[in-house]
Parts: structure tokens; sequence; C-alpha cells
């Protein structure tokens, strides 16, 4: 039992944080959002020159060979400066999805491009009926020759619209909601028969409708086993889930943070806020929804690499809600305790609260996993 | 950062819970698992064999019969104790004033008093509340006057638990009301024998007898039962205090009531339906055990970070596992109660058999008791709201 990083965790976290300080106050933010893919191009290439595109792939393929506790502090320094660049979409689904079902010319042929920042990927799994299942898959895969054709619409691909190449779950076999049938494809964004509409997100990234019309994807472009890629992209969302976490960690310290200050510098009734006892238990109780948090965003990334694929999942599924309601309560009390300022656009802690609420909804919101994790029997049965 | 136990810790686990599985008798884990209080002699019997194995005081120093374990070690064993479930040992003694004996006692005091502790050969009890005196513990008003060779101690300490049994109690009293009052308090041994020293129980809810009053008129008590020096007993006691909130959390006795509840869910029925198969409830069973399971990740962050941390300072992040640990306990009692059903409702006293019996499980009538008794640790060992002001202090700098 240890929780100290290692000196080269250590490292790596002190590499990240002096980045993100330098180059991520809350101005240059807004000022990398008006860009045209709306996030920085030099923050992403900076990203890459010190290998956080490269960490969590094999050295075989550029990579440094990381795990989910190095993933772990990147996010949450990512979630604290609110970073916009597709680090996710790229580095932690599309590479993590090529990195656990590609064959070895595939991971030969794209990772690399993804630990030096060329190429940029996306994952398509949501449809209008989906909702947070993953097996729920309309689209469709017809076997032609050797390729596949696809047809279907995906909706809310996370940074889909700058994306080079587009990771798209599709149906080969059975009926919508089965488990098995489902194969993952890479699409190229330039595809014939591929098209693409993107859009800001509420908490200032970017996502696109994606419809594939037709779009044949020759055998080399299949990803693992064509009726059978559920279980990697299942693996691959935990992973994610497990980096969420910790971006929502990051951000909720941040919350935390100002609104402290905050409470230490606003003064009413001829003395700092701060001084009331109110306020004070309030943020007391916001610490202890952070570190709640805190406490299952290190459990998400000690058991994300877990072989034993339901003990992984019931965990997951646990830092998830646990992610979700602490998110809403920190968010909610620091938009709170700020009072109107917190309502502005112009004010940081607005922004902050908006990630974590986006964070819930994604692979599945707090009710989500909790009714999941109660069907399989709770946490602690086994 | 590896968050698994390793080999070694995993070897000890294995080998505390095979020998309290062996060693505890049935008939008080039977008490335990039905939520029984156990009887005093059932808390000496367990004492004495967990003291003739070594393990009474495992967190003491070695010479006074510590075991040297980690941290680490320590959480393992005192978690696979309340999972077992055996009754822990007396805290009044062995983590409350045996600490602050060996810690500011003086050799003699640590001769007498520590091995009679370990053996549970003293039962002890803990004299700080006073009615004017609960969260705002330093206001404390039992005096203690010096008079030649003793202290004239008068005065009342109140919610004094299992004073009925004791031989022995610590108290804080004011030596000097004439400085700021943290200042004029003494950390003094009584022995409960002393002429002048009367007990008076108190009933709570749910219609036990735990807690007491004690009262003391004129009691004459020996100048070397003071601990360490006069005047400086508010340290001694903010020492103790977060000792006290170090194990508070009892993740290990939630873990085994939560195990309690499901299994009971799955016997009881809805209709057909077992309890535990309505969605309502097992997703609140559920969101208990996410909060537990969190709350058992940051004891480990205490625990891990224990051995770095200056000796008797304690880690404000503590007041989270107070926080937390109490609400989820309280939390598991209600849980039983929704369990329990309409079988909550028969009262049936542990120590008067003269209720008629009702056609309910047997172990439905300590659901009701114990949700009512478990609102005490929201409230003992500093309120949670006093342990709001601590994180609101110490950590948030307010």
């Amino acid at each position: 039992m240890d929780f100290d990083l290692s000196e080269e965790q250590r490292l790596l976290k002190d590499s990240v944080d002096r980045l993100m300080a330098d180059r991520y106050d809350f101005e240059s933010r807004r000022r990398y959002a008006k860009e045209p893919e709306g996030w920085s191009r030099n923050l992403w290439s900076a990203y890459a020159e010190l290998g956080l595109l490269a960490l969590p792939f094999d050295e075989a393929y550029g990579g440094f060979g990381g795990g989910p506790v190095e993933t772990m502090t990147i996010m949450e320094a990512f979630g604290r400066s609110l970073a916009l660049e597709p680090y996710l979409a790229t580095v932690i689904l599309g590479g993590g999805l090529l990195h656990q079902g590609g064959s070895e010319e595939q991971k030969i042929a794209y990772l690399p491009q993804v630990a030096s920042g060329e190429l940029r990927l996306a994952f398509a799994h949501t449809e209008r009926q989906s909702r947070y299942d993953l097996f729920d898959v309309a689209t469709t895969a017809q076997r032609d020759g050797t390729g596949f054709v696809l047809d279907g619409q995906k909706s809310v691909v996370l940074h889909g619209d700058s994306a080079d190449k587009i990771l798209v779950t599709a149906r080969v076999a059975g009926s919508r909601r089965d488990r098995a049938g489902i194969g993952l494809f890479l699409v190229d964004a330039n595809a014939a028969g591929f098209s693409r509409r993107g859009y800001p997100t509420q908490d200032g990234q970017r996502a696109a409708e994606v419809t594939l019309e037709s779009v044949r994807v020759d055998s080399a472009n299949v990803i693992g086993d064509p009726e059978n890629a559920l279980p990697v992209v299942e693996r691959i969302a935990d992973t994610a889930m497990a980096a969420l976490a910790a971006e929502a960690v990051g951000a909720m310290d941040e919350m935390l943070q100002l609104t402290v200050d905050y409470l230490k510098t606003r003064s009413q009734f001829g003395t700092t806020i701060g001084s009331f006892q109110v306020l004070q238990h309030r943020s007391s109780e916001m610490f202890v929804a952070l570190e709640q948090a805190r406490s299952m965003a290190m459990f998400a990334a000690m058991m994300a690499q877990e072989e034993n694929e339901e003990e992984r999942r019931k965990a997951i599924a646990a830092a998830k809600v646990q992610i979700g309601r602490s998110g809403r309560f920190v968010g909610q009390q620091a938009i709170q305790l700020h009072g109107g300022v917190g309502m502005t656009m112009e004010y940081k802690v607005g922004h902050l609260f908006k990630r974590v609420t986006m964070i819930n909804t994604l692979f599945g919101d707090a009710d989500h996993h909790l009714s999941k994790l109660a069907e399989a029997g709770g946490l602690m049965a086994a | 950062m590896d968050l698994r136990f390793t080999d070694d810790e995993l070897a000890f686990r294995d080998e505390v819970r095979a020998f309290f599985r062996s060693a505890l008798p049935d008939s008080i884990r039977r008490k335990m698992i039905d939520g029984h209080h156990p009887s005093k002699e059932d808390l000496v019997t367990w004492s004495r064999i967990l003291n003739a194995k070594g393990w009474a005081v495992p967190h003491w120093p070695v010479e006074w019969g510590g075991t040297g374990w980690s941290p680490v070690k320590q959480y393992i064993f005192r978690e696979e104790l309340q999972k077992t479930p055996a009754p822990e040992p007396l805290a009044f003694g062995v983590n409350m004033v045996g600490p602050v004996i060996y810690t500011f006692g003086n050799d003699e005091q640590k001769r007498r008093f520590l091995p009679r502790i370990a053996n549970l050969d003293d039962w002890w009890c803990q004299g700080f509340s006073e009615p004017g005196a609960g969260s705002d513990l330093a206001s404390l008003k039992m005096t203690a006057k010096r008079d030649g060779d003793y202290y004239i101690v008068n005065g009342q300490k109140t919610w004094t638990t299992l004073a009925q049994h004791a031989d022995w109690i610590f108290c804080l009293v004011r030596t000097d009301s004439s400085v700021k009052k943290q200042e004029g308090i003494s950390f003094l041994l009584v022995d409960m024998k002393t002429p002048g020293v009367t007990v008076r129980p108190i009933q709570t809810i749910d219609g036990d007898h735990e807690v007491n009053e004690v009262f003391f008129d004129d009691v004459h008590v020996p100048v070397e039962n003071l601990v360490g020096k006069e005047n400086k007993g508010w340290d001694y006691a903010k020492f103790l205090l977060s000792n006290e909130r170090v194990g508070i959390a009892r993740i290990g006795i939630s873990k085994a009531r939560l195990q309690r509840v499901r299994e009971l869910a799955s016997l009881e029925r809805i209709g057909d339906v077992p309890l535990i198969e309505t969605p309502r409830f097992r997703e609140k069973l559920t969101a208990v055990e996410i909060d537990l399971k969190a709350l058992e990740m940051t004891q480990l962050r205490v625990v891990a970070a224990e051995s770095r941390r200056e000796k008797g300072k304690p880690d404000p992040a503590s007041s989270i596992l107070k926080i937390k640990g109490s609400e989820i306990q309280q939390a598991t009692t209600e849980l039983l109660m929704e369990v329990v059903g309409p079988f909550a409702l028969p009262y049936q006293p542990e120590e008067d058999g003269r209720n008629e019996p009702f056609d309910g499980p047997d172990w439905a009538s300590t659901a009701a008791p114990t949700y009512f008794n478990w609102r005490k640790v929201s409230i003992y060992g500093g309120s949670n709201e006093i342990q709001k002001n601590i994180i609101a202090k110490a950590i948030l700098g307010f």
C-alpha cells in the first residue's frame, strides 16, 4: 500500500503543472477557444514535446508505457486548467482503442503518429437511441468482399469535427441491442460518404454529428474482431472514465480553491464573508466531497487495468457515481458561494462547473452507473 | 503509487482474520451479529484472549505491549476485528488514557497502569464532558484544589460511557481559574472507589443504559495521580482527542452491517420479490457501499501518510473520517430499519425480559434501538459541526 508518486511520476506531474501554470491561465484559455479548431495547436505541440501524447503507449510504438496513474496526473492538471485540446478523444479513446484492439500493423502505422501529435482521432459511439449503452448500435456494417460498408448516424462525437480519423462502432451481425456482432472501424475523415457537422459543447469544447453513407472501410482498417469489438470498447470506456474522474477532481479542486479565496476577500456587512460559519461549513462540506471524489479517482486509476472484468467494471461504475455526485455538489455550491459573479461567463468558476456537469454525462451519469452497479449485486457483494 | 496491499500485508490479513474467527467465543460473535451489546464479562474475556496473543494494544510502544506493526497493518487489524465482528477493546483504556500515560506519564504511572489496561484488569471511563462543557470542552468547571498530598475534587462529569463498570476515571479538572480557560486544566486519574464519587445512570432513547453522570463531592485524589504537569491538561486532551479520531470511521463495522443488511434483505420479501431485488432498495444500499468505499480509500490515504507525520500532530483530514464515517454508520442503521419493516416496532429491552415475545424474526428487535442509539455517532468525539470548524480552520485557512 503506497499512495506516493514515483520519482518519474513526480517529475511528470511537475512538468505538466508547470506547463499549465505558464501557458493555461484563464485568459489564455479564452484565446485558445477562439482558434479555428476550438483549441490550441501550439499547446498540442507542447504536449507532444513533453511526451504526453505518447504516454500510455508501449515503447514499441513510440510510447512511454505509462499507466493509469500517469494519466490521472495529467488529467487532473487539465481539469484544473480546463484544457480544451482533444487529449481524451485522441490519446485516451482513439489511441487507447488502437492500442488495445488493433493489430501489430495498425499500431505501428498509427500510434507513433498520435504520439508525435500529427494524427488526431475521435471515437464515435453515441447514437440517437443509445443513451449510455455502448452495445446499443444501429449503425450497420455490411460485408463487402474483404471490407465493409458503413451506414448510420453517430452523435456527440467528442472532437469529431477536427479529427483526422474516427473510430466508429457499427453492427455487423445481430439485432440493435445485442452485445455480440459489433465491430470497430477506423474511418478516414476524407472518406467518400463520410460527413460531419461540428459544434461547440456546453463546456467550451467541441463535438460533431457524424453521418456515414455507404462509407467503405477496407479490411486493413477493421480494428480487432469485426463481430466482437465490444470488450475492447468497454475496456477503453473504463479507462476513459478513470481519466475523466481525475479531470473532474482537478476541476473540483480548483473550484474549492477559487471559492475559499473569494470568501476570504469578498466583504459584506463590514467583514469578509468567510468569517461566517454557515459559509465555512459549506466550504468544509465541499472539501469532504472533493476528497471522497479524489479517493475514488485513485481507486479508479488502480482498477482501470484490472483484468477481472467484473471487478473492474464495478470499481469504475462506483467511481463514476462518486464523481457525478461530488461534482454536482461542489459545482453547485461553488456557484452559490460566489453569488452573482459565479453566474458570469467572465469568471472561471462557472466554466469549471459546466465542465464537471458535462463530465457526468460522459459514458453514463451517476444514476446510470448506480443502477447498473446495484443490478450487478452491489459493490461489496463479491 | 500502488494502492494494493502487498503480499506481506495480505498474509497478515489472513492471519488475523483466521485468529479472530477461531479465538472469538461463539456466544460473543452471535451477540455482535444480532446487534446486541457485549457484556462487561464478554469484553474482559475477549480482551484477555487478545492480550494472551500479544495483540491487545498493537499501537502501543513495544516495551509496553505494542506489536511494532506498520500503520497499514494496524489498520488491517482493526478492520478485520470489526468485520468479524468482534468487540473492540475498551477504547477508554487502550486508545485514550493508555497513550496519554505512556506519552506524558511518569515511569511509576506507566508501570502501575499500562499492563492493567492491556489486560482489562482496570476498566477506565472518560471524565471530559460536563453539563456546561460539551463542544466547548475547555470551559469545564470541575475543580481540583491542591491540599497537601491530595487534590480535592468537586464537580460533575456527564455522558460518561460505561462508568457503571469502571474502576478508574480520567478527568479534565480545573486547577487554575485565573488564566485563559485552556491554560488552567489538568489531567487527573481518579479511583472510582474513592469516597465522594457517585455514578447515576442516564437512560438513552434506545432504552439502554450506556452513559452516566458522575458526581464528585470532596473527592481526595493523591497528587501522584496527576499526569504530566499541572495546568497542561489541555495539551494532553487534544492529543487524546486526535487519537480518538483515528479509527473513528469504523469502516469494518459499517462493512459488517452492510453485509448483514444484504443478507437479511434477501430473506425479507415484498410479495414474492426479495427486498434486495427491488431497484429502489438495492440502489440505496449500493449508494452507501460506494460512500463507504470512498471513505475506505480516504482512510488508507490518512493511514499511509501517518508514518511521515510528526508524532502527536493529528491529520486534519481525519475530520473527514469522523464526518463521513458517522454519516455512513447512521445510514447503515437506517437500512436495517427498512429491512425489518413492521417488526421494528415491538420494544424488547435487553435487560428486561418481561415484555411479551413477538412473531417477527429474532434479529428484528435490535434494529430500532440500534438506529436510535447510533444518532450518537455524529455527536460524540467532537460533533460533526465541530469537525467542519476544524476543516475550515486547519485546512481551508478561514
